[in-house]
């Protein structure tokens, strides 16, 4: 059921890239991005040793890249083994969007988070989902590094 | 709300208006009417009873100042500089001398008169066609004397109204929210004051972050989103009574909302699974009821103002596109079809238009269209603005604009901002702080 949904995203957010033809090929790496998703740690924190707190997502989608997977599943590990703590997953979206549309993105992104660490066994009952949208930036710059730094789900310690 | 009610007491049928001047609206106007604001005059008696009681030394000048300002303002009117007037508001109140109005090139001339009667403050007013030498409109009305700037704003309303035979939108209020503080920790309060900027007043403490404030067209409820405890829920808040209490408590995030036209429902979002969904709730008895079924994001619902259609936001083609359904959620049809992204689709008030905010290229547009997609017309550019509101009347809109604040295109400030729906009159909106998400009361004396 979550995983049919999770396809259905994908699929979606694939006929998206296709119909703009130019959005799924020119996929470089540059500094602390690649493509438009950050790969550096200027902002990252650590929920344990090698356990990062958050992953980050290109313009507009909530698919999970390979390296966020590996961040959650690191964080599913670590949860699984500290099974009293819960989480807030909090989701966020960068300034180039409307208000509203990206507080429905920051969700759709921590819910693909929530999903994600529910496949490698971590209960729905420990994790909660919170929206910032665009409100919450760590970075209030304005460029193409800032907003990528931005689109974030952030798994925080709830207890 | 008492004594905010104003009586009119005495309204004098104008003169047929044949011929008189008119101003037309429906087009950018680059030739604002001359037009002269005298000072109300008063007698040395009330004038010192008005000082007594609102601490103004002359409050008929207070309330020409009001009125000019408004017409200033409008774009549609020049008001002519003071010193020029060569007639005494008294005697110009009586019977105007149309051929030194005319040497200044005013057009319209306004007069007035007001008094101290039994603890109130009466008004007379009278509109003159210079050219034509004739009384266009005379109207007098009492109220109690704190309502001073109102008396202002509706004397605007009514001279608005004769000259261009549209309602004024001077007798209104915004409410908004007020930011403070760096981007990354900014605080947010609900404010509210009167369309120019007066009578500026928290509604919050800004301990939880609020966004979105909308009001009821009928009331003075305003519909927000709040993030109390946390939890982003849409709320409810009566403005006279401070009164607030949540309405979208559903287990998963309520935002976007919106009063349906007669007031009585909240037309929202809401989220749970990373699907967004469009609701309504019957404010009398609780009733929700699911719009739309689609696993896109569909968000910033807005209803035609019969009712009978909503118009939002949806990723359903990949993309934020602008949508219009009927209200029980059947027939959905894409409208926007141009270059970029849409959202934040808002309908006029007058029922032909919907505003919008386009994201094209990095660049922010705020425009408006016909309710099929067609005509579509983008009014000003920028860097970052957004979430359009209409004035009662469907000929303004205001908005937020944030710009950096230094060269290096760092720091930033969020400021409202009106535009004639021409397309001319871009003007900041006076906030004493930082300000965003903007939205027009219905007119406050009807």
């Amino acid at each position: 059921m979550k995983l049919s949904k999770i396809l259905k995203n994908g699929f979606l957010i694939a006929f998206a890239c296709l119909a703009l033809s130019a959005c799924a090929t020119s996929k470089k790496t540059t500094g602390q991005m690649q493509g438009d998703v950050y790969t550096g740690t200027d902002t990252v924190e650590y929920l344990a040793s090698g356990v990062p707190d958050r992953v980050f997502f290109a313009t507009n989608e909530s698919v999970l890249t390979t390296a966020s997977r590996e961040t959650l599943r690191k964080q599913a590990a670590w949860l699984r083994k500290n099974s009293k703590i819960t989480i807030v997953l909090e989701g966020h979206a960068d300034e180039r969007g409307t208000r509203e549309y990206n507080l429905a993105l920051g969700e759709r992104r921590a819910n693909a988070a929530k999903d994600y660490l529910m496949t490698y066994g971590i209960s729905s009952d420990r994790i909660s989902v919170l929206s910032y949208g665009k409100e919450r930036p760590v970075d209030s710059g304005s460029n193409p590094l800032a907003w990528s730094k931005n689109r974030r789900s952030v798994t925080v310690k709830a207890n | 709300m008492k004594n905010f009610l104003i009586t009119l007491i005495i309204i004098l049928i104008p003169f047929k208006s044949f011929g008189l001047i008119e101003v037309d609206i429906t087009r950018g106007n680059l030739n604002p009417l001359p037009v002269a604001v005298s000072p109300l005059s008063i007698n040395e008696e009330s004038r010192k009873n008005f000082e007594n009681i609102l601490k103004k030394k002359n409050i008929g000048s207070e309330i020409s100042s009001i009125v000019e300002n408004n017409l200033k303002i409008s774009g549609l009117f020049n008001p002519l500089n003071k010193d020029a007037f060569l007639q005494e508001p008294d005697i110009a109140n009586l019977k105007p001398r149309f051929e030194d109005w005319n040497l200044i090139k005013a057009q319209a001339l306004i007069t007035g008169k007001v008094s101290y009667v039994e603890e109130k403050l009466r008004v007379e007013f009278r509109l003159w066609d210079v050219l034509a030498g004739k009384e266009m409109m005379a109207l007098a009305f009492t109220t109690v004397p704190n309502n001073w700037r109102r008396v202002g704003h509706i004397i605007t309303d009514k001279v608005y109204e004769r000259l261009t035979g549209e309602r004024g939108y001077f007798d209104t209020r915004i409410i908004y929210v007020a930011e403070e503080g760096p981007k990354t920790q900014r605080v947010k309060k609900l404010a509210i004051m009167d369309q120019d900027g007066a009578n500026n007043k928290f509604l919050t403490l800004g301990n939880e972050l609020v966004l979105t404030p909308r009001f009821n067209p009928t009331s003075q409820l305003v519909t927000y989103l709040s993030y109390f405890r946390n939890l982003p829920r849409v709320y409810l808040l009566d403005i006279e009574t401070g009164t607030q209490e949540v309405v979208g408590d559903f287990p998963g995030m309520t935002f976007a909302p919106r009063f349906s036209p007669d007031g009585k429902k909240i037309i929202m979002s809401f989220a749970k699974d990373g699907n967004s969904e469009i609701y309504t709730m019957d404010l009398e008895n609780r009733i929700v009821e699911k719009i739309t079924n689609h696993p896109s994001i569909d968000t910033s619902p807005s209803y035609s103002p019969d009712g009978k259609f909503i118009s939002f936001n949806s990723d359903r083609s990949g993309y934020q596109q602008i949508y219009v359904m009927k209200s029980d959620g059947s027939n959905v049809k894409r409208i926007s079809f141009g270059k970029g992204i849409y959202g934040t689709p808002v309908w006029s008030p007058r029922g032909d238009l919907i505003a919008f905010t386009k994201l094209h290229k990095g660049k922010f547009y705020i425009g408006v269209m016909r309710t099929d997609g067609s005509g579509e017309r983008l009014l000003t550019e920028n860097f970052y603005q957004e979430a359009p509101s209409w004035s009662p009347n469907g000929r303004v809109l205001i908005f937020y604009r944030e710009t950096k604040t230094d060269s290096r295109g760092e720091g930033f400030s969020a400021k409202l901002w009106s535009i004639d729906l021409t397309g001319y009159n871009e003007r900041q909106v006076p906030t004493p702080t930082d300000g965003s998400d903007p939205s027009w009361s219905s007119l406050l004396s009807n």
